[in-house]
């Protein structure tokens, strides 16, 4: 076990491993979206009472999701390398926070889009809005340390300890609307009753989340992997595997 | 794990419940401000600021909503089912206002204890359902009541 | 279903339509960019590569 993990914190291990999983993830990604799509936009039923604007929960629930799991990669990512040191969980870390940042985006923008017509307002500051805001500066500040560190180890740590304490964060967004009364209403999924929404409703919204989660699989690796070659452009490793590519001749 | 690494860990671990606990405990401080609405009894009971604007979230009384015919004026009386506060606004309602919804009104209390509201927002709660399915349940006899746990006491 | 009454999306089109745009647009914008840089990278490299062995 160890020794594998180990294997593949190797730079190079972890290239060869982005070029088999990646191509596999992306392909999922796309037959995902386009059945989760197809769910979403035809197979779902109207909402009885917010009628076809309830379709926005279709991306609007999938990319607060990611904005969530995203970071939880991100902390974790800096954690290990604080700790082991790695090349490849600094640059997985670093590959996590835009993508990240636009799921987080994109959470606030189709929420808002969705608020204006149900609620009545675009923006409320209240528990659920602002933490999530929060998070969307949390990611902004670690693109920006990033960037404003020429170090990239010390970018790394710094990073790491950023993202950590961000952490307490995530909780606190997921249980807003449980612990104080807010505009946005309460659950639907994830809390241990059954879900509160019809399955006709209920399946695109999971098969949505799953492509999600396969494009951000995907394309964490790509990032990552993209880190890893400009870091270690002038090894061995890379001018025979990288520059010795059949097909990719300038 | 060497020990080097075994102290990096601690050090993470230290950073995680130092920051949760601190975080724990600004909130309970300011676990008044976070919340966004007080509750019909709450007013009643005069928890609500008297001399600025605060927010109340209830339910709509069914059969409650007066409509001026001449302008946008509307009343309605929201409850939290045990407590209930009269609300009165000019302007336009959001798509979700209806009878037995629940809402959150913006303004301040008049003399009389009634809620001058200058902003009307609608809350929804977390059922989702297709029109026919709801239709169904209430041919059944199961009125789908609105279920938001922070309006209902 | 007729073409005209799904794109109305109900009075929401503005709403749902933006919803969806937006998240095609970042989505696609997130899987281009990096994509492109990584070719321009192993291009360049690989230019390097040949002056010093050329």
């Amino acid at each position: 076990m160890w020794e594998w993990i180990i294997k593949f914190a190797s730079p190079m291990h972890f290239y060869m491993l982005v070029n088999r999983l990646a191509p596999w993830l992306g392909r999922a990604a796309g037959v995902l979206l386009v059945i989760g799509l197809y769910g979403s936009l035809f197979y779902a039923p109207a909402d009885y009472q917010q009628g076809e604007s309830f379709r926005i929960i279709y991306v609007h629930v999938p990319s607060a999701w990611m904005s969530m799991f995203i970071y939880m990669n991100l902390a974790v990512a800096g954690a290990a390398g604080l700790i082991w040191k790695t090349k490849v969980s600094d640059a997985i870390a670093r590959s996590c926070a835009p993508l990240g940042a636009s799921f987080t985006f994109l959470a606030l923008t189709t929420g808002s889009l969705w608020g204006k017509p149900m609620w009545g307002a675009w923006w409320v500051w209240d528990a659920r809005l602002t933490s999530e805001l929060i998070l969307l500066f949390l990611y902004l500040g670690y693109i920006a340390l990033q960037s404003a560190i020429d170090d990239r180890r010390m970018a790394a740590r710094a990073g790491a300890i950023l993202a950590l304490v961000g952490v307490v964060n995530i909780p606190i967004i997921h249980y807003s609307v449980i612990w104080w009364n807010t505009l946005h209403q309460g659950p639907t999924i994830s809390k241990l009753d059954a879900p509160s929404i019809d399955t006709m409703m209920l399946i695109p919204l999971l098969i949505m989340i799953a492509a999600f989660m396969c494009y951000f699989f995907a394309l964490v690796l790509v990032r990552a992997r993209l880190e890893i070659i400009e870091q270690e452009r002038s090894s061995k490793w890379v001018q025979e595997l990288v520059l010795q590519q059949p097909g990719q001749s300038v | 794990m060497n020990p080097k690494r075994k102290k990096l860990l601690m050090i993470v671990l230290f950073i995680l419940l130092g920051v949760g606990t601190a975080t724990t405990l600004a909130l309970k401080a300011f676990q008044e401000n976070l919340m966004y609405f007080f509750s019909p009894s709450q007013v009643v009971k005069g928890e609500a600021p008297t001399n600025r604007n605060f927010r109340i979230g209830g339910l709509v009384t069914r059969g409650s909503v007066k409509r001026n015919q001449q302008d946008l004026k509307v009343s309605f009386v929201l409850t939290d089912t045990i407590s209930s506060v009269t609300v009165s606004y000019e302007g336009i309602l959001p798509d979700l206002f209806r009878e037995g919804q629940g809402i959150v009104a913006n303004g301040s209390l008049r003399a009389d204890g009634v809620f001058v509201a200058d902003e009307v927002l609608a809350k929804h709660d977390e059922n989702y359902m297709p029109t026919e399915v709801a239709d169904a349940l209430e041919k059944a006899g199961v009125k789908h009541e609105y279920t938001d746990k922070h309006q209902l006491k | 279903m007729n073409l005209s009454e799904f794109l109305h999306m109900g009075g929401y089109a503005f709403y749902v339509w933006t919803s969806y745009g937006l998240t095609a647009v970042i989505m696609f914008l997130n899987y281009w960019l990096p994509t492109r840089r990584e070719q321009q990278l192993i291009r360049k490299l690989k230019r390097l590569q040949d002056s010093k062995s050329g």
